[in-house]
């Protein structure tokens, strides 16, 4: 999708009447497209140049990129350094600000700065447990549930103040977002529970993992039965499987993971099971872009993030439209886009 | 204490009427409390006893802004995240908690406990705001009846 107002990288767009950031993320899905994004793995280094280095892979397979925020409580770049080094190149980022490391005047201070410079979107997350992760002898924070967080980002943003009331001279503008786990109990409560979320303040969501697909259409009819279809923009998370063996480790290890037996015996019984795995991913997004109710994927692909854009290509789901990246509307230029060309 | 806890929320129907009541009697006695020095006086007297009676009855934490009546009287102040606003996306198939593996999700409780409670699955949607710290270990019963008050001389 080529805006007719691209501005220069790192700028902001024009924001357009109705919309509440003026990012290019929001503008694809409030134009109807059906949306890609891509979690960045933070690198455990300094190095800028490893940050661009791997969001180049999604590099015209991706609407935006997620900064992790500690993601299973391991330590990493910051969500916030990582969204810095993304928006100076013009790529829209989704930061995600968990509540386990920070309180709410952390929180509060990180959305506006990471506003100045440029994040026009935001996704609130409760967080894992301290225990899950490098770290299991920190503190855990939790000042915070992504439901308050939700309602506190929405306050800065729109009645352009503190918790506390004391006011802003500029509001944060940014697209508000939460996480929902579709295929964890209780499950009767999941899809109510995402309406709070809507009444929280956000306005799209990322789910975890989706590996059963019956699960997920009963979910959406929950949804649908509640009145809460289309009151937000809704991307599934998806993932490839590498192997029947990492497949069984991450729903055993990793909560809130459901993998059913049946694709783990098919990704047994296949001769490549990395390639299966893949195969299995592009069906999903496949079956999952025909659902009522969704408004894109997400994926979660750790330690392959390599294979993001195939996965993508063979879905077909882009249908020939190329997300922006730094270089697709100026080919002659070098691909190679570094933290001195930035600054020079 | 964990098994009493559940047994709260089994009994979560009763146990809120009961709220209820409790609730009635103080705002009914609130002279006599006025005699006996107001508010700030019966401060840590009534803490204590909300110390005890709900310490055992729903392992609570005193944070001074007791929400059980919406849900389901499972407080939430036990789960490790002390989420209030219901479960995290981490809650393992068999419903227990996704940090302490041995204990049953608090909101998977709440979610059981609410369904026993006229309109309590609806109060469970209801937003909580972030929890006031400055009230730990305050009596939410007192700030209840305060509240309360408040309310009706609006």
């Amino acid at each position: 999708m080529k805006f007719g107002d691209e501005p220069a990288p790192g700028a902001p767009l024009p924001m357009l009447p109705g919309h509440v950031s003026p990012g290019r993320f929001e503008r694809v899905l409030r134009a109807g497209a059906f949306a890609v994004t891509a979690e960045l793995a933070p690198p455990d280094s300094a190095d800028p140049e490893e940050v661009y280095a791997r969001a180049r892979i999604f590099d015209g397979y991706v609407d935006a990129i997620n900064a992790t925020d500690g993601s299973g409580a391991n330590c990493h770049m910051s969500s916030m350094g990582v969204c810095a080094l993304l928006t100076r190149v013009g790529y829209a980022p989704i930061m995600q600000i968990s509540c386990r490391d920070r309180n709410r005047i952390g929180i509060q201070g990180d959305i506006l700065g990471a506003s100045a410079m440029g994040v026009c979107n935001v996704l609130c997350l409760t967080g894992d447990g301290v225990q899950a992760g490098d770290h299991p002898q920190a503190k855990p924070v939790f000042d915070l549930d992504s439901v308050s967080l939700l309602g506190l980002a929405r306050t800065l943003r729109d009645e352009q103040r503190f918790q506390s009331g004391r006011k802003l001279s500029f509001a944060p503008r940014v697209f508000l977002g939460a996480a929902e786990n579709p295929c964890a109990p209780p499950f009767d409560w999941r899809a109510r529970r995402l309406l709070k979320k809507i009444e929280a303040g956000a306005q799209f969501i990322q789910t975890q993992y989706v590996y059963d697909v019956p699960m997920l259409r009963r979910f959406l009819q929950q949804l649908e039965d509640l009145g809460g279809i289309d009151r937000v923009f809704l991307l599934i998370g998806v993932g490839p499987l590498r192997s029947a063996k990492a497949a069984e480790w991450m729903r055993t290890n990793v909560p809130g993971i459901h993998v059913p037996d049946a694709l783990i015996a098919r990704l047994r019984g296949a001769q490549d099971q990395a390639r299966e795995g893949r195969n299995i991913c592009v069906e999903l997004i496949q079956e999952i872009h025909g659902l009522r109710g969704v408004h894109g994927v997400h994926v979660m692909a750790y330690r392959q993030e390599e294979t993001v854009a195939e996965v993508i290509d063979r879905s077909g789901v882009l249908a020939g439209r190329v997300p922006w990246y730094p270089t697709r509307d100026t080919p002659q230029q070098s691909s190679e886009l570094t933290a001195d060309k930035v600054a020079s | 204490m964990y098994r009493v806890r559940l047994w709260s929320v089994r009994h979560a129907r009763g146990l809120n009427l009961l709220y209820r009541i409790l609730e009635n009697l103080l705002v009914a006695l609130r002279p006599l409390g006025r005699v006996l020095g107001g508010g700030e006086r019966l401060e840590r007297p009534m803490a204590a006893v909300e110390r005890g009676v709900k310490g055992l009855m729903f392992d609570c934490k005193m944070c001074g802004q007791c929400v059980l009546s919406s849900t389901g009287m499972s407080c939430p102040m036990n789960c490790p995240k002390q989420l209030r606003n219901g479960p995290c996306g981490g809650v393992r198939a068999n419903g227990h908690c996704e940090v302490l593996p041995e204990m049953k999700c608090v909101w998977v409780l709440a979610w059981e406990g609410s369904q026993r409670i006229p309109g309590g699955t609806e109060s469970l949607q209801r937003v909580q705001f972030a929890v006031d710290r400055r009230l730990q270990g305050k009596s939410s019963w007192l700030r209840a009846v305060r509240e309360r008050v408040a309310g009706a001389a609006k």
